[in-house]
């Protein structure tokens, strides 16, 4: 139930990223979103549309990347995705893992339209 | 028109992180344990403080930082105990943020050992933000049900420590310590587990113990 509190400091960054590339609009805003960062990637769509009104980002598409939980064993070096959050490795038990990817609440990209 | 493609690359809670990591340096620099305090609203984390600040009264130096969306009640609590507390309500946020804290640490007194910063009661939006604490301490109560550490697995998962608390309340609800315990060992393997009770005062002595030898583990400091 953030997801405006994060849109909100996204802004702060698009503005920046716009004025030291010296662009007119923002047409796209691509983040990566991982499935533990505690954000809803559809509210984040719905907070992005209502913050973009009347900004720089107003025609702006915002495209979503969506992460999986992945972990990465320490123990057998198995990779895998869960999607229940349990930190226990299936292939071999082990709970000595790594997390890969989930946790990202990331600005990857902005397409802008420059003078 | 050209269009450019701008590659960022940068979190989304950037500025968050950068206070966070500010208010860590200044912590540790001082020797204070920051200590950030979750749960839902009512699991019992301000009475747990009062328990707390009662037995370490004359002893470890403690301070608190109480988050609400509203009113001063909870920092009046903590200040009747004898500790200096500072209120924060959010105004309707769910969650505290790093700056909220950094408002607040040039008050803290210079011979705080341990400074708890109670957030708002919320299982789900604190976890997700760093206020630049070295030690996250996730409650679940009795009342709450023992099936909680997955549905809220942010919460228990970044935490380093679980207090049940309620314990009194154990032999009269269908919650089983050992089930909510290992579901939240699944979630989180390296998290250490106390049970107590505000008011048995079951588990307090040892919960306080766990908070000095954290102070001396991360700090250095005894």
């Amino acid at each position: 139930m953030h997801e405006l509190s994060v849109i909100a400091s996204l802004f702060d960054t698009l503005l920046a990223q716009a004025k030291a590339h010296k662009a007119r609009a923002i047409t796209m805003v691509k983040l990566e979103v991982g499935a533990l960062s505690g954000v809803v990637p559809e509210l984040l769509e719905s907070a992005f549309e209502i913050y973009k009104k009347g900004t720089i980002a107003e025609k702006a598409d915002l495209v979503i990347d969506r992460r999986p939980f992945e972990v990465r064993c320490r123990a057998c070096r198995a990779v895998e995705t869960r999607s229940d959050f349990v930190l226990a490795c299936p292939s071999c038990g082990s709970t000595d893992l790594e997390i890969v990817h989930g946790t990202e609440l990331v600005l990857q990209k902005i397409e802008a339209e420059t003078e | 028109m050209p269009k450019k493609d701008i590659l960022v690359l940068q979190d989304l809670l950037l500025s968050n992180a950068q206070a966070a990591a500010a208010i860590r340096a200044e912590l540790e620099g001082r020797g204070i344990l920051a200590v950030n305090l979750m749960s839902s609203p009512g699991a019992g984390k301000t009475s747990l403080l009062e328990r707390i600040a009662e037995r370490t009264a004359g002893g470890l130096k403690i301070a608190v930082i109480e988050g609400d969306i509203e009113t001063e009640r909870d920092a009046e609590r903590i200040r009747a105990k004898g500790v200096p507390a500072w209120q924060i309500t959010t105004g309707g946020a769910c969650h505290l943020e790093a700056k909220m804290v950094g408002r607040v640490l040039p008050s803290v007194p210079p011979e705080t050992e341990i400074l708890f910063i109670e957030n708002v009661g919320n299982l789900v939006c604190p976890a997700g933000y760093d206020l630049g604490e070295r030690l996250r301490i996730v409650l679940l109560s009795a009342p709450e049900g023992d099936d909680k550490p997955k549905k809220y697995p942010q919460a228990f998962a970044t935490a380093q420590t679980l207090v049940l608390t309620k314990a009194d309340l154990f032999p009269h609800l269908p919650f089983d310590p050992a089930k909510a315990k290992a579901e939240a060992l699944e979630l989180n393997p390296k998290l250490e587990v106390f049970i107590t009770s505000a008011v048995t005062g079951e588990g307090l002595d040892e919960l306080v113990a766990h908070l000095r030898r954290k102070r001396e583990e991360i700090l250095g400091r005894a």
